[in-house]
Order: C-alpha cells, then sequence, then structure tokens
C-alpha cells in the first residue's frame, strides 16, 4: 500500500502524450499556414512562418519536459517549474525572436500571425480529442501490449 | 540690400533648423511612446497568464493531492489549461513585436 501522502507522480505522463499528438498533427498541417504565409508575405513569410511554427512546437515539447520530468521528483517542483518554466520560455520565445528581426528574410507580421494561429489552432485540434476521451474514456485508444492482449474469441464455424 | 539679403537667408534658414529640430523632437517623442507603449503591452499580458498558470497548477495540484487516481486526467487538463493561458501572454507578445519592431 502506497503512503497516503502524494508527493510526486510516477508513471507514464500524460503531458508528453498531449504534447507529441500536437507536434504529429502540426507536421502535415504546417505547410498550409506556410504556403498561405507565402501568398501574403512572399519567400520571407514563408521561412518567417516556418521558423514561428518551430518556436510554437519548441515550446510544447519544453513545457511538456519540465512538466513530465518535474513530476517524478516532486509536485512542488512541478508547481515551480509551471510557473518559471512559464518566464523561461517567454524569455526563450523573445530571445529567438530578437535574435532574428533584423535578418534578411525575417517578416515580423508573418512570425506573429503563425504564433497565435498555430498556438491556438494546435491547441483546439487537441482539445476535440481530449475533451471526447475525457468524456468517454472507454473509447480512448490503448497500446496493445502482449500481458494486455486477450485471447481472441473462436469464430463459430457454420454447420 | 546685400545685407538685407543675407539676413533673410539667416532668417530663413533658422526657420528650417527649427522646423526640422521640431519634427526631429516629436518623431523621436512618437518612437518613445511607442516603445514604452510596447513595454506595457507585453508586461500587462504577461501579469495575467501569469495569475492564471499559477491558479490552474496550484487547483491541480490540491486535486492531485485528495485523488491520486486521476493525476491522469488532471494533468491532461492542466497542461492544457497552461497551453492556453500562455496563449495570451503569447498575442501579447506578438502585440509587443509588432509595435516595438514594425
Amino acid at each position: 500500500m502506497g503512503s497516503p501522502f502524494v508527493t510526486r507522480l510516477d508513471g507514464p505522463a500524460p503531458e508528453v502524450e498531449v504534447a507529441r499528438d500536437m507536434i504529429r498533427r502540426a507536421l502535415p498541417a504546417a505547410p498550409v499556414l506556410v504556403l498561405l504565409c507565402a501568398a501574403m508575405w512572399s519567400v520571407d513569410g514563408a521561412i518567417s512562418s516556418a521558423y514561428g511554427i518551430a518556436i510554437v512546437l519548441g515550446n510544447l515539447a519544453l513545457s511538456a519536459a519540465l512538466l513530465a520530468v518535474t513530476a517524478r521528483i516532486s509536485l512542488a517542483l512541478m508547481m515551480g517549474a509551471a510557473l518559471f518554466g512559464f518566464l523561461l520560455r517567454m524569455g526563450v520565445i523573445f530571445a529567438a525572436v530578437l535574435l532574428v528581426k533584423d535578418a534578411g528574410w525575417m517578416s515580423l507580421p508573418a512570425l506573429g500571425v503563425t504564433l497565435v494561429v498555430a498556438h491556438l489552432g494546435l491547441l483546439f485540434w487537441e482539445m476535440r480529442y481530449v475533451s471526447l476521451s475525457l468524456a468517454h474514456p472507454g473509447l480512448k485508444p490503448r497500446r496493445s501490449t502482449p500481458h494486455s492482449r486477450q485471447p481472441a474469441a473462436k469464430e463459430s464455424v457454420a454447420p | 540690400m546685400s545685407l538685407l539679403h543675407h539676413a533673410i537667408e539667416l532668417a530663413s534658414e533658422a526657420t528650417t533648423t527649427a522646423a526640422d529640430s521640431a519634427a526631429t523632437t516629436a518623431a523621436d517623442a512618437k518612437a518613445a511612446a511607442g516603445a514604452s507603449s510596447a513595454g506595457y503591452a507585453y508586461g500587462l499580458a504577461a501579469i495575467g497568464p501569469g495569475i492564471g498558470i499559477g491558479y490552474i497548477v496550484g487547483q491541480a495540484v490540491s486535486a492531485m493531492a485528495r485523488q491520486p487516481e486521476s493525476a491522469g486526467m488532471v494533468r491532461t487538463t492542466m497542461f492544457l489549461g497552461i497551453a492556453f493561458t500562455e496563449a495570451l501572454a503569447l498575442i501579447g507578445f506578438v502585440v509587443f513585436i509588432l509595435l516595438k519592431f514594425v
């Protein structure tokens, strides 16, 4: 029997799964956004849009990794990581934009639009699946492992 | 006559310089106001998400401490809540870069 006081969370990290899902969905959808920005801001817009998508995906991955790693150590540390991770990630995004703002290929409007649209779009897209699996946990697909496999039912043979 | 003409030229140059100086001062003042507004926009936009993330994580930790068996669901919701709240800060950041650098 475990301790009645939960101070850390072992086991699989759902944040990492959610972030991985979002990145997996973003990869095929990213060219659409890049093409839209290319149509509006030419080649500079396309490159800036790709850079913005990379920033958004990196931000999500870093957030999930910070929460997952710290939750295995301590819940209090996870709380600290969520708050200071917010500051850290905002600083990283700021530095990433500041480094390239004067580059010849940078189109700041395209980057700004991509940052907001990609972040919110991916979140709403993921929210559809997560809310469905929370509302109907039985529908959530599970990874089949050798231990969880059930013996296949015998097919009835027609006489 | 020549002296009068020279005086008029000098007066004209002085007027032009004063006008240029006033225009430069107005442009500088506008740039300074834009820069400080951008800073305020980013700073104020980061306050709300900071409070929101703190509240979300605090409530999530409380829920996980009360019901450890539902930790997975709580963590999933918490992560999405954090990301949604962070979108506000990102919008503030985008406004900042558009005001400051464009």
